[in-house]
């Protein structure tokens, strides 16, 4: 991840119900806001934020209710980093998981598009699993300057 | 309401869904449930889905279309995305929606706009207003046909602490 220097963090750990999905993302859009993005920006954050909460929810956490954490950073240069980590089922071939349309909760009408989108929405994605003990997702998006705006 | 007949010849019918507010796994339980009800209470050829006050979605609203794509595929019926929000749209695109379910852009009668904004306002959550254009063999009594058009608003009391 970036070597810039930190120039502010949060942390959060809530509990994986379904409710905390909205809770998530309007705490890290709020987090984000004092870098003055644009509405299409902070829209961008929500999403990827709400997809990685939700799959925390659907598939890490899928018969149980766990422990979510969530780290938002700031970076020099207008960097938005957002780590959400959980301590589930852990996700057997990532490769797989990340493949556009890939669901294992169909009759949840879950859409397999939770990574593309995260992909799509933000500059970097990686995801780092192990089976029984958890999933990390760490995203970045550099945020346009009041300069380029 | 006033009965329209939306295409006389081919004698189809058409239900529209306004959603509002936000679409995420935790709200699109209700909101598919509020449509799959009046789906399969008004069994319409056509069914619009309008976007125009949904001001949060992540794939979950994909999931959304996707599921009524596949019950109106079943039945020979036809699902469109009516009047997203850039944001919104965005999502789709990605998403490639617009492949099973045309996005389309309506003028909708304020009267029907006002209870979707209406229903949106008294909550956070999301919110669901139907109205359905049925067609007259199907539906010739009076009665009948002012059933179709009704407001759901589930928690509209409610307020997140």
């Amino acid at each position: 991840m970036p070597k810039k220097k930190i120039l502010n963090e949060i942390k959060l750990s809530f509990p994986s119900l379904s409710e905390n999905e909205r809770f998530s993302r309007l705490a890290v859009s709020g987090f984000a806001s004092q870098l003055d993005p644009q509405v299409d920006e902070i829209s961008d954050i929500k999403t990827a934020v709400s997809e990685a909460v939700t799959n925390c929810i659907v598939h890490a956490y899928k018969k149980e209710i766990g422990k979510i954490e969530l780290i938002a950073r700031i970076y020099e240069d207008n960097v938005i980093y957002i780590k959400i980590k959980d301590h589930g089922c852990g996700i057997p071939d990532i490769k797989k998981a990340m493949e556009p349309l890939f669901t294992t909760s169909p009759e949840e009408e879950r859409a397999g598009l939770g990574f593309a989108v995260m992909e799509s929405f933000m500059d970097k994605l990686r995801v780092l699993s192990k089976e029984g003990k958890g999933t990390s997702v760490i995203m970045t998006k550099k945020l346009r300057t009041k300069l380029d705006k | 309401m006033g009965l329209k007949i939306y295409d006389e010849v081919e004698e189809k019918s058409k239900l529209t869904a306004f959603i509002s507010g936000e679409i995420d796994h935790h709200s699109a339980k209700e909101i598919r449930k509020e449509i799959d009800i009046n789906l399969q209470k008004l069994n319409p050829t056509d069914l619009y889905l309008d976007f125009s006050k949904v001001d949060f979605m992540d794939s979950s609203g994909i999931g959304l279309v996707m599921g009524r794509y596949k019950l109106q595929s079943e039945r020979g019926g036809k699902v469109f995305i009516q009047n997203p929000p850039p944001l919104i749209k965005k999502v789709m695109l990605v998403a490639g929606i617009n492949k099973l379910a045309k996005i389309v852009s309506i003028d909708v009668p304020l009267s029907q706009m006002q209870k979707a904004k209406e229903s949106a306002e008294n909550s956070d959550k999301p919110s669901i207003h139907t109205q359905a254009d049925i067609d007259v063999h199907k539906n010739d009594d009076d009665k009948s046909n002012q059933k179709t058009s009704e407001e759901v608003d589930g928690n509209a009391e409610e307020k997140n602490s």
